[in-house]
């Protein structure tokens, strides 16, 4: 995919063992989400190796699959700098410092999970969780938003899962396919500019 | 064995319903981990699920933890490979091809028909989450407080979640 970059932007490459450092320090210090922010900000600020419009171009592949947001990021940059090797490479060094950390939580959690003090503490931290991931989603709602219908969508969405106890899948062939036959070829109303998508990121 | 194959194939599963992001597996998580599996009971998911928003990196390594319960280290393994795998060989094969379909007008609105679907979806894992996690006025209050201070200020997601942490062990014993 390196030779059908972005036309006119020069081709970047990096050795494999500077994506690697640069994924493992974006995975070691992106405390609390907003994984995306701490990519844009290594990868098109400080190295360089993507513009600002590569960087949606791959951004909005990684939104549109399955699969996290900063992994798939990881992969689609990962392999645009140093092949299917670059992307593995990114792919892992973004995860193992939050996977080291969650299977340290894990252990703890097996000895001192029953610890009133903990379970006091973890109930805190869930209500706290819901509190950040419910904002998390009002931010990233308001900018999908694109039309009353949008918010029609949304909350079929919620009533299938919620209410009707429907699967993800069943959600998607209903909910999802009446969505996107909405924004069918010829109906898209607004177009997202690339720099109205990077101000929502700061 | 049986466990690590039993972890492989739901991990596996839940990661192709992670659309726009992880809340969206939520409530199969808790149906498959909980209720099928019964690897773990629904306040242990909730307090490791909780835990793994501190965590660095993706949001979802909480996935480790589960595996590390269930089969201990290699579990934990299994469990992290299965969820990233599949989805990641096909975030690189559509990779590939994306450019491709640059000029397929479906291409776009395949993608803005789906932003609303997969808000909707991680309301709906939100609301999963805050039935078990909002239990009394004092969650109900740590949860709208925290929801203000993410949208009203600047501060670290992980000192807000640090900050619930604080008021559980103040108000929350017994």
């Amino acid at each position: 995919m390196s030779e059908a970059a972005v036309p006119g932007a020069p081709k970047v490459t990096a050795s494999l063992g500077q994506i690697f450092g640069a994924f493992l320090l974006i995975g070691a210090t992106s405390f609390g989400g907003g994984v995306v922010a701490y990519l844009r900000s290594s990868l098109v600020t400080k190295h360089n190796w993507l513009t600002d419009v590569e960087f949606l171009e791959l951004m909005s592949i990684s939104n549109t699959l399955p699969g996290l947001n900063a992994t798939n990021m990881s992969i689609l940059a990962g392999d645009r700098l140093g092949g299917w090797l670059g992307a593995v490479l990114a792919v892992v060094a973004i995860c193992l410092p939050g996977f080291l950390f969650m299977v340290a939580a894990a252990v703890a959690y097996g000895h001192k999970g029953d610890n009133p003090l903990v379970t006091a503490a973890l109930k805190g931290v869930a209500a706290a969780a819901v509190g950040l991931i419910g904002a998390t989603w009002y931010q990233l709602g308001k900018k999908s938003i694109r039309d009353y219908f949008d918010m029609v969508i949304i909350g079929l969405a919620v009533l299938a899962i919620v209410q009707f106890k429907l699967s993800v899948p069943e959600t998607l062939l209903g909910v999802g396919a009446l969505s996107i036959i909405h924004h069918r070829p010829g109906f898209i109303k607004k177009k997202e500019t690339t720099h109205e998508w990077i101000s929502s990121l700061r | 064995m049986d466990q690590l194959a039993a972890l492989a194939e739901v991990f596996a599963y839940l990661s192709l319903l992670t659309i726009g992001g992880g809340m969206a597996a939520f409530p199969e998580m808790k149906t498959l981990v909980v209720d099928v599996h019964q690897w773990l009971t629904y306040p242990q998911l909730i307090h490791l699920y909780s835990v793994g928003q501190m965590a660095p990196g993706p949001n979802m390594m909480v996935v480790a933890s589960f595996g590390q319960k269930v089969a201990g280290f290699p579990g934990a393994i299994v469990a992290t490979l299965a969820f990233f795998v599949p989805t990641g060989i096909l975030t690189y094969v559509v990779g590939l091809v994306w450019e491709k379909l640059a000029n397929w007008p479906w291409r776009q609105s395949i993608q803005y028909g789906l932003a609303p679907v997969a808000v909707g979806l991680a309301v709906a894992g939100t609301i999963s989450l805050g039935k078990a996690a909002v239990t009394g006025w004092i969650t109900a209050a740590v949860a709208v407080v925290i929801f203000v201070a993410t949208l009203e200020t600047k501060l670290n997601p992980a000192l807000l979640i640090l900050a619930g942490a604080v008021v559980g062990v103040a108000l929350l014993r017994g």
